[in-house]
């Protein structure tokens, strides 16, 4: 869905994420790019280089919030004090929408900064959903939740990984970001088909889509970002954007980091697979209007 | 070490619910997978074969994590204590280079484990993860013993490097701002960013050699040193003596500085942001200061933006 209300009713093509090994590149070429997602913790502080960095590149491009710890399954009640500092950010950027993870890691006040796997149960879908509901009426834009990569599984699940994420975004009635690597690297640690996955989610509520590279142990598949996207995620992202069409899609690069030519070349690779989904729409288009 | 329950966080379950019907039930599950995420490292890495209870911990983790073909449910448990200790550890060592210079590799690595065994992170961002680090050495000396007091000052400094690096800025005084008001009556506050120190070392000195010599270690990192470990291990940076010295640690134009104080300049900065009338913190400087050096010190101190409205 090119542009939906869960990203704004946007079209921003394909994006990079802002890095610090980036910074003067960015600042002293101002290189073409559609727009940058930023960790919206990274700048969620009270003033400094951070802050001055973000204005200068509010300046020249299309920003995205992108979070990692407001925890949306936590059973903790949203913390206000993050709230706050969140809402201020996003006044600042004016992100069209703002995303973070179907996850939890905290409790207790206590953070693990991790992406910790949901148990999948209904319980712990209608805690989410509501939180998920309470922050978007506070910060007042539309929120797409992302599946995480993960290594373990619970016994209190009580259905799939894309049944639960389904189920929130239903409740919760918000959008999804759909990470194409997260779903690979889960369905090799977890033995299950990645398209069954793509094609369980509703594919309506697709806001935006990330793509990175993983490594790959003995025994199972680390989601480490330092590497360019191999070739299984780039055929289940050419799936997943024929499924729920062209939409805003994120290189993420975040160990490692090469030069940022390179990392921007390796996300523009998304255009082949972006152009194969626009040529079936138009060929399934034609097709209907064929007598 | 293991036996430190981490501060803050409530006592785990003895084990997950079979089902889980509430928020209080996710809650339950989240703290005992919390225990078993922060809980310290073994050795080589590893996840403690024994729980907190002194269960074994295959049995615990087995009751709520399912093991696939390839891994059971202590080794995939295992990859997530694994990847919690070496991000914070990780962070821990970028933000305390020096601390970590003056201990050296092994007891800096024992001080940030002990350390994050004690408190885990109370906040969403790692950049608080070590605002609490100065009161565990003073509580639990033994980890930084016998040079304590020094890595006391060191750890103090590096705090307040990184509060200076994103503390919040207020609209600076300006000359109109104090003209208005008598000094008997007129209060100024000072930047939060800016933090006031007095260190039983002069710590300054010793963290520019520590940043010069690591500097010059990474231009040379091709280079095979021919004088081998004996050698680099002499030009290790000497820590300092003891000293008192006065320091503010700040920011400007949104790069990091510190700035060497006089104990008289410190002792009025540190009146106007407890609050004090500008008349009064200039008094506490004491007798011997003259007019023109306060003068000197305000013009120094607005020049740099350190003076603010008080809110």
């Amino acid at each position: 869905m090119p542009a939906n209300r869960f990203n704004g009713q946007t079209e921003y093509g394909i994006g990079l994420g802002l890095r610090v090994p980036h910074y003067r590149h960015i600042l002293e070429k101002k290189p073409v790019v559609d727009w940058f997602e930023i960790i919206s913790e990274n700048f969620m502080v009270d003033g400094g280089r951070p802050l001055e960095v973000l204005d200068r590149i509010l300046e020249q491009y299309q920003v995205v919030q992108h979070g990692v710890s407001m925890y949306f399954g936590s059973a903790d009640k949203p913390d206000r004090a993050h709230l706050r500092k969140l809402k201020t950010l996003v006044k600042r950027t004016k992100t069209p929408w703002l995303s973070d993870h179907l996850c939890w890691g905290s409790v207790d006040g206590t953070y693990t900064h991790d992406l910790l796997p949901m148990p999948y149960t209904f319980a712990a879908a209608r805690r989410t959903a509501e939180k998920i509901r309470q922050i978007r009426d506070y910060l007042e834009v539309p929120i797409c939740v992302e599946n995480v990569s993960s290594y373990a599984e619970f016994h209190v699940s009580e259905m799939t990984e894309w049944e639960f994420l389904s189920e929130v975004v239903e409740l919760a009635d918000c959008g999804i970001l759909l990470d194409v690597n997260n779903i690979y690297v889960s369905s090799k640690n977890h033995g299950f088909d990645p398209y069954d996955y793509v094609n369980g989610v509703p594919a309506d509520r697709v806001g935006q889509m990330h793509v990175a590279g993983h490594t790959k142990f003995e025994k199972y598949i680390l989601d480490t970002h330092d590497h360019p996207v191999l070739d299984p995620v780039w055929k289940l992202y050419a799936h997943a954007t024929r499924r729920c069409g062209v939409t805003a899609t994120l290189l993420e690069w975040d160990d490692r980091i090469p030069s940022f030519d390179e990392v921007h070349d390796e996300a523009l690779k998304a255009n082949a697979f972006i152009d194969g989904a626009k040529g079936a729409a138009k060929a399934a288009r034609r097709a209907v209007r064929a007598p | 070490m293991s036996a430190v329950p981490p501060v803050g966080l409530r006592p785990p379950p003895r084990q997950a619910a079979a089902r889980m019907n509430s928020t209080a039930d996710l809650r339950r599950f989240q703290r005992l997978m919390t225990h078993a995420v922060v809980r310290p490292l073994a050795a080589g890495d590893r996840l403690q074969a024994r729980w907190i209870d002194g269960r074994p911990m295959a049995q615990v983790a087995a009751g709520f994590i399912k093991p696939n073909d390839r891994l059971t449910a202590f080794e995939r448990l295992e990859i997530y204590n694994r990847m919690y200790w070496f991000r914070l550890i990780g962070c821990f060592h970028e933000d305390n280079p020096a601390l970590r210079a003056l201990l050296g590799e092994r007891r800096f690595g024992r001080l940030a484990r002990a350390y994050l065994a004690k408190y885990p992170s109370r906040s969403f961002t790692l950049r608080n993860l070590c605002s609490r680090l100065e009161q565990f050495i003073g509580e639990e000396p033994r980890w930084t013993a016998p040079r304590t007091a020094l890595a006391l000052a060191v750890a103090r400094f590096e705090w307040a490097q990184t509060v200076a690096f994103d503390g919040e800025a207020r609209p600076a005084l300006t000359t109109d701002d104090l003209a208005d008001t008598a000094p008997a009556r007129l209060r100024v506050g000072l930047q939060p960013y800016l933090s006031l120190l007095t260190l039983e070392y002069p710590v300054d000195d010793y963290v520019l050699a520590v940043k010069k010599r690591s500097a010059l270690r990474s231009e040379a990192s091709n280079a095979v040193d021919p004088a081998g470990p004996a050698a680099r291990r002499r030009k290790a940076v000497a820590p300092p003596r003891r000293g008192r010295t006065f320091l503010a640690v700040h920011r400007h134009t949104n790069r990091l500085y510190y700035k060497r104080l006089g104990r008289a300049e410190l002792l009025i900065l540190q009146a106007l942001r407890a609050g004090r009338p500008v008349g009064r913190a200039v008094a506490s400087g004491g007798r011997r200061v003259r007019p023109d050096q306060v003068q000197d010190w305000f013009a120094t101190w607005m020049k740099l933006g350190w003076l603010c409205r008080r809110q």
